[in-house]
C-alpha cells in the first residue's frame, strides 16, 4: 500500500544574484556563459564581476555547447545520499570551445569509453521542474 | 622581516589521543594537545598570547575566539585563516611573523577533530545538504567529492606524463613501512603494491589504499623567540624559511591540474631559507592521497614536472631510501582527522630534534614540511632546522 519512498535528490543549486540567469536559461535548455564587455574574456562559473579584470560589465552569450574532456573520473562511491542509485557516474572537467573549464557529468555513454580529449556536446538533464543541469555527451 | 623570522623557534609539539576517540570532543582533543605541547616546551597556558586555529566542522564558527575561551586564553594576536589542511603549516609562518614583529611572544597553534566519530565511526558521505548556495553549486550537483577532485588530477597527470597506478602505489607502500615503526600509527601491517592495486577503486584512477585514513585527532605546536627558546626544555627548532599560496577553491577552477601552489610556496621557502633541495634531510609532505604527494614533490622542485612517478619508484621514500618522507606514516597510515597539516610540522620538529626512535632519520638536521589544503588549492611550506 505504502509507496516506496523516492530516493533523495542530489544537492541542487539555489540560484542567487550572480547565477539566476544561468539556471533560468538551463531550464529552457539554453547554455549561456558570460563574456566581459571590457576585456573580452569569457568566464565560467557566472560571477557578478569579471575574474580577469574585475569589470561589472558582463554580457550573457549563447555558448556553442561544444567542449573537450580535460579530465574525468569514474566515481564508485556516492558523495551524498542523492547519488546512491547513480553510481558509477562520470565526474568530468570539460574545456568549452569558448575557453573556460567547467565541471559536469559525461552521460549517454559507457563510463569505460570516456577519454581525455574526447569531443562532447551539451545536453540537458531536467532533475526537477525547477532545476535543469547542463551535462555533456560524446558527439 | 623574513630574516627576523629566522630568529623564531618551535619549542613544543604534541598530539592528543589519536584514532577513534568517541568519548572526547574535538575541542578537548585540541586543548589536550595544547597542554601536552606546552608541557613539551616547559611553558604554561598562562604564557600564551598568540592563538592560531581553525575548525571547519560543526561548532567551529569563530574558531580562535571559541578555542581561546575554551582554554582560558586572552590572545593579543589571533588568526583563524581557514584554507583547509595547510592552514596549520601556514600558521607557523604567521606565528613567526607575529613573534618577529613583537606582536606576541608565545604562539599556540592547535587543532582538534572528531572526523571519524562524527560519522558514526564510518567513512562515506559527509554532505546531506539538499540546496547549494554560492559557487560550489557549479560542482556539488554533479557529485563532486574530495576524492573525486584528486582523482581528476591523477587522471590528467597520467594522461600528460604516463604516470601509472603502480607508481602512485609506491608512495602508499613506502609510507606504510614508516608507520610500522610508529606505535601511534593506526595502520601498521605492511602492504604491497599489489595490495594497493587490488584494493577497490573509489574514484578512478584512485584505489582505496591511495586514500588517507579518516580518524579523530588533535595536535599542537608552540613557538617563541629563539632567545626565549634557548632557556626552555627542548632544543629549539628554527623556522628557517616559509611560504604560502593558494590558486583556487574548486577543482574546476584549478589553473593546471598537474601543478600545485607548492610551486610558489616552496620557492619562497627555499629562497628565504637560503637553502637548496640537496640540503633537505627529511620531507613531511601532506598525503591526503598518493597523487597529492606526487604533485607536491614536482611542484616543490624535488624533480622535474612529469617525473614524480619515476622519482618515487623503487621505494625511494621508504625507510633506508635516499628520500625519507612521511616518517610517522603520514595521513595514509598514521592519522588523518580531515586536516593533516599540523602533523607534518610535529613530525618535522621531532625528526630535527632526533627524538623519533626506530624511525629516526640519521642525523636529520633540516626538515621540509608541506601542507596542502582544499582540493590541491592551498599550500604552506616551511623549512625547519636545528639551532
Ligand atoms: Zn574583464
Ligand atoms: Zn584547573
Amino acid at each position: 500500500m505504502a509507496e516506496s519512498p523516492s530516493p533523495p535528490l542530489p544537492p541542487l543549486p539555489k540560484p542567487y544574484q550572480d547565477t539566476a540567469a544561468y539556471w533560468e536559461a538551463a531550464r529552457e535548455h539554453r547554455f549561456i556563459i558570460q563574456k566581459c564587455k571590457d576585456c573580452g574574456e569569457y568566464q565560467f562559473y557566472p560571477r557578478g564581476v569579471c575574474s580577469h579584470c574585475l569589470s561589472s560589465e558582463l554580457d550573457w552569450e549563447e555558448a556553442s555547447g561544444k567542449a573537450e574532456v580535460y579530465s574525468f573520473s569514474i566515481n564508485y562511491r556516492a558523495p551524498h545520499p542523492g547519488f546512491a542509485d547513480k553510481t558509477p557516474f562520470v565526474l568530468a572537467l570539460v574545456t568549452l570551445d569558448e575557453g573556460p573549464r567547467m565541471m559536469t557529468n559525461i552521460v549517454d555513454c559507457d563510463p569505460d569509453e570516456v577519454r581525455i580529449g574526447m569531443a562532447v556536446t551539451v545536453t540537458f538533464d531536467d532533475i526537477t521542474e525547477q532545476v535543469t543541469l547542463p551535462k555533456f555527451r560524446p558527439i | 622581516m623574513a630574516k627576523a623570522m629566522r630568529e623564531v623557534a618551535i619549542v613544543g609539539v604534541a598530539e592528543s589521543d589519536l584514532g577513534r576517540v568517541p568519548d572526547k570532543s574535538k575541542f578537548q582533543l585540541s586543548a589536550e594537545a595544547s597542554r601536552l605541547a606546552l608541557d613539551d616546551a616547559g611553558l604554561s597556558v598562562k604564557d600564551v598570547d598568540g592563538l592560531f586555529t581553525t575548525i571547519i566542522t560543526e561548532g567551529g564558527q569563530f574558531s580562535s575566539m571559541m578555542m581561546a575561551e575554551y582554554m582560558g586564553i586572552t590572545p593579543r594576536f589571533t588568526d583563524s585563516t581557514s584554507i583547509g589542511g595547510s592552514s596549520f603549516v601556514v600558521y607557523v609562518e604567521h606565528a613567526a611573523m607575529a613573534i618577529a614583529a613583537g606582536l606576541c611572544e608565545v604562539a599556540l597553534i592547535c587543532h582538534g577533530s572528531t572526523n571519524i566519530s562524527d560519522r558514526g565511526g564510518k567513512g562515506g558521505p559527509v554532505s546531506q545538504s539538499s540546496e547549494v548556495f554560492g559557487p560550489t553549486q557549479f560542482e556539488e550537483p554533479y557529485g563532486v567529492s574530495t576524492v573525486g577532485s584528486y582523482a581528476l588530477a591523477a587522471q590528467r597527470h597520467m594522461h600528460e606524463y604516463g604516470t601509472t597506478s603502480e607508481q602512485l602505489a609506491e608512495i602508499a607502500v613506502a609510507t606504510r613501512k614508516w608507520a610500522v615503526m610508529n606505535p601511534k600509527a593506526r595502520m601498521r601491517d605492511p602492504i604491497t603494491i599489489d595490495d594497493v592495486m587490488n584494493s577497490r577503486v573509489i574514484a578512478s584512477p584512485l584505489h582505496l589504499l591511495d586514500c588517507c585514513l579518516v580518524t579523530d585527532a588533535g595536535g599542537a605546536v608552540v613557538l617563541t623567540s629563539l632567545e626565549r627558546a634557548r632557556d626552555l626544555n627542548k632544543a629549539p627548532v628554527r623556522v628557517l624559511g616559509s611560504g604560502e599560496a593558494h590558486t583556487h577553491r574548486m577543482i574546476s577552477q584549478m589553473p593546471d591540474l598537474t601543478q600545485t601552489a607548492a610551486a610558489i610556496s616552496g620557492k619562497l621557502a627555499f629562497e628565504r631559507a637560503g637553502l637548496t633541495h640537496a640540503d633537505i634531510d627529511v620531507a613531511e609532505i601532506y598525503d591526503s592521497f598518493t597523487i597529492t604527494v606526487l604533485l607536491t614533490l614536482e611542484s616543490l622542485g624535488f624533480c622535474a614536472k612529469g617525473e614524480g612517478g619515476a622519482f618515487v619508484s623503487n621505494q625511494r621514500t621508504a625507510p633506508g631510501g635516499d628520500f625519507p618522507m612521511n616518517t610517522q606514516g603520514g595521513a595514509l597510515s598514521y592519522t588523518h582527522p580531515g586536516m593533516f597539516g599540523i602533523f607534518t610540522v610535529i613530525e618535522g620538529v621531532r625528526q630535527v630534534r632526533g627524538e623519533c626512535g626506530p624511525r629516526q632519520v640519521p642525523d636529520a638536521r633540516i626538515a621540509l614540511c608541506n601542507g596542502t589544503g582544499g582540493v590541491l588549492s592551498s599550500t604552506g611550506t616551511i623549512i625547519l632546522g636545528r639551532d
